[in-house]
């Protein structure tokens, strides 16, 4: 069977049906959100950048933060006939690129990338079933919309699925 | 920080950091050149000012492994830099440095990674040094810190700090080289107080 690989780039979300592979490439502090409803094989994919969009004046690119992403997300996948109810959540990323030691946000976005992205999944009542985040190095995300896994890829290590 | 967003701020800055770049990549290129006692040219450099995605695959493909060595910088104007090294380039510096034949084998072990630590420190402080004499403006770099990972890894790190302003990121690719042309990336992210300050210690007004 053809699948299509659809990709999603640094502050970008994608949703996909079927056969697709929805991927994000090089996730380093960012996160890669993984949305999918088993009965109607929607996917959706969200690399987020930053955890607030409240924080930042500048945020009109929603796909840019975990809570619009997100929810925009959910609302694009809900729109294509998936049901809330039936979704869960897989995530990957938020890794400390370069260990520095007491730095204020640089260092430690990653962390709070994660976090903000757990608490957004929390209010929306979506099940988070899976992650992979913080460490130091970077990943390559991959949804699989026929079977929802969700495979992890890094430099030296070998291939995750979760 | 009333009336210009960093869109604003990166037009004129342009030009400026162009300038900065040309004679920052200048004083690097002589410094690495009498360092490794080899023969260097410098091409001028590049200055793109690019979006998120076109970002992550500015040098190379996204998952293409580079060198990344990232500091933070204080006193007058805070931020951080980041210099980004193609993966060949770094191995040829390192070997030139450690008086090894251009294509041994480099593992970046503990002593390799040094190396880089000190090639990145010499190339990010010329560059530094060429922006607080043109700008009078102190300016201190913290230590250099070193990864080496996916190209869009390492760039979201810069990715992530310009993001909190806008949605463009500012690139200055350098190229220098005799045999071998080495491909390095810089990328300044003054925080936004801090372009107005380098901008009015050049005498233009925002």
């Amino acid at each position: 069977m053809l699948s299509d690989m659809i990709k999603v780039g640094m502050a970008d979300l994608k949703t996909g049906k079927d056969n697709d592979i929805i991927t994000t490439l090089g996730l380093g502090s960012c996160i890669g959100i993984a949305l999918y409803d088993s009965a109607t094989k929607i996917g959706g994919l969200a690399h987020i950048m930053l955890p607030d969009s409240t924080a930042i004046k500048n945020n009109s690119n929603i796909a840019k933060f975990a809570d619009t992403g997100i929810n925009e997300l959910l609302n694009q996948m809900l729109a294509m006939g998936a049901s809330k109810s039936r979704i869960v959540a897989k995530i990957a990323g938020g890794a400390s690129m370069f260990e520095m030691k007491g730095l204020s946000n640089i260092g430690n976005v990653g962390d709070r990338n994660a976090e903000a992205s757990r608490n957004t999944l929390k209010a929306l009542g979506i099940k988070l079933i899976a992650e992979d985040c913080g460490k130091n190095y970077g990943r390559t995300v991959e949804l699989y919309c026929d079977t929802g896994k969700f495979v992890i890829k890094s430099v030296g290590k070998d291939i995750k699925e979760i | 920080m009333a009336g210009y967003s960093l869109e604003d701020v990166n037009n004129i800055y342009f030009d400026v950091l162009k300038e900065i770049g040309n004679i920052g990549a200048g004083n690097a290129t002589t410094a690495i050149a009498s360092m490794l006692q080899i023969r260097l040219n410098m091409n001028v450099p590049k200055v793109q000012l690019l979006t998120f995605p076109e970002l992550g695959s500015a040098v190379g493909g996204e998952e293409d492994q580079v060198v990344g060595i990232f500091l933070e910088v204080g006193s007058d104007i805070s931020g951080s830099m980041m210099f980004i090294l193609t993966i060949e380039s770094a191995k040829f510096l390192v070997n030139k440095l450690m008086y090894r034949e251009a294509d041994a084998e480099v593992k970046f072990d503990e002593m390799e990674m040094s190396a880089l630590k000190e090639i990145g420190n010499i190339i990010t402080g010329s560059y530094l040094n060429a922006l607080s004499s043109m700008t009078g403006l102190t300016i201190t770099p913290s230590i250099p810190y070193i990864a080496i990972d996916m190209a869009a890894a390492i760039l979201s790190v810069p990715a992530i700090e310009f993001g909190q302003y806008g949605d463009h990121a500012l690139l200055i690719q350098t190229e220098f080289g005799d045999d071998v042309l080495i491909d390095g990336y810089f990328i300044l992210l003054p925080e936004l107080e801090s372009y107005a300050k380098i901008l009015s210690s050049l005498g233009i007004q925002m």
